[in-house]
């Protein structure tokens, strides 16, 4: 049964992202990410790992994909010009790929590894709780690594502040202040003058 | 059954896709960052595949940290673009070579 799912979840996950890096429209682009997404917090479910499956599709799905999704439809970008290059481009890449891909699978396959010392995680029992133990681990041992994880997501707002933050210079806009400090002789000034004999 | 050298190699298999996508898409700026993210999707695989069968919590709070840091790179990475797009009109890579001299 967790082999079938693996490899559903598996040929899903490799379909999405190839349908990633080969889509025309950077939007679609976006969505097959959320696919990928999706089908590796369910990997990640199969090994039991339920806080950080839940966090991949809330974080990621919820709100990066949402972030890359709204900055796609704000551009106005010219895709014909962006895909120059595809086709010239594709021999290196598959070439590239193929040969890590190929090495990588010569090193991870199973004679490397003593997999017998390394069977199938157990099934937890039903009191068992994986957030919990993580967050033990995650406010003891790596208690200073969690702190420093805080600021740098600080420097990462105040960075994505001050980048977009601007003044224009184009635009009229009202200073509420300086609407209500003047007074009425700086707007109006009544003159006297003689009246002209009609 | 599934053995840890399974996971292993998905995540092999993705990393090479995200290579192949940052190759053959070198001009558009949004989906080199795509495949940056798929990257560090298939790392986080090995990290939770490793972390699950040996049994050993770590591993995972390694892909919570890649996780924080990953949505920070994504927002600067997004708001540099953004910028980017307002004084140049464009996301091409090619047309970002002003400091070529």
């Amino acid at each position: 049964m967790i082999g079938v799912l693996f490899y559903v979840f598996a040929a899903v996950l490799i379909v999405a992202g190839l349908r990633v890096i080969t889509t025309r429209n950077p939007v679609h682009a976006a969505l097959y990410l959320v696919l990928a997404f999706v089908a590796c917090s369910g990997l990640w479910l199969l090994l039991q790992a339920e806080f950080l499956a839940v966090v991949l599709v809330l974080v990621y799905v919820g709100a990066v994909m949402v972030l890359f999704l709204f900055v796609v439809m704000m551009l106005d970008i010219n895709l014909v010009e962006l895909r120059e290059g595809f086709i010239r481009y594709l021999p290196i890449g598959l070439l590239v790929a193929l040969l890590i891909a190929g090495q990588l699978i010569v090193v991870l396959g199973g004679e490397r590894f003593d997999l017998d010392a390394f069977p199938f995680p157990a099934a937890h029992g039903a009191a068992f709780s994986n957030t919990k133990a993580l967050g033990e681990l995650l406010f003891t041992r790596y208690i200073y690594p969690f702190e420093i994880a805080s600021m740098v997501l600080l420097v990462a707002i105040i960075a994505a502040i001050a980048l977009n933050l601007r003044r224009r210079r184009d635009v009229k806009k009202q200073d509420p202040a300086a609407q209500v400090k003047v007074l009425a002789r700086d707007r109006i000034r009544i003159v006297k003058m003689p009246g002209s004999p009609e | 059954m599934i053995q840890l050298s399974d996971y292993l190699i998905l995540g092999a298999i993705m990393f090479c896709i995200s290579v192949a996508g940052i190759f053959i898409n070198r001009k558009n700026v949004i989906l080199l960052l795509m495949a940056i993210e798929l990257m560090l999707l298939s790392v986080n695989i090995n990290f939770v595949a490793f972390s699950s069968f040996s049994g050993d919590l770590s591993g995972q709070v390694f892909v919570f940290f890649i996780l924080t840091v990953a949505a920070a790179e994504a927002a600067i990475g997004l708001a540099i673009l953004v910028v980017l797009f307002r004084k140049r009109g464009t996301i091409n890579v090619t047309d970002i070579d002003s400091l070529k001299g």
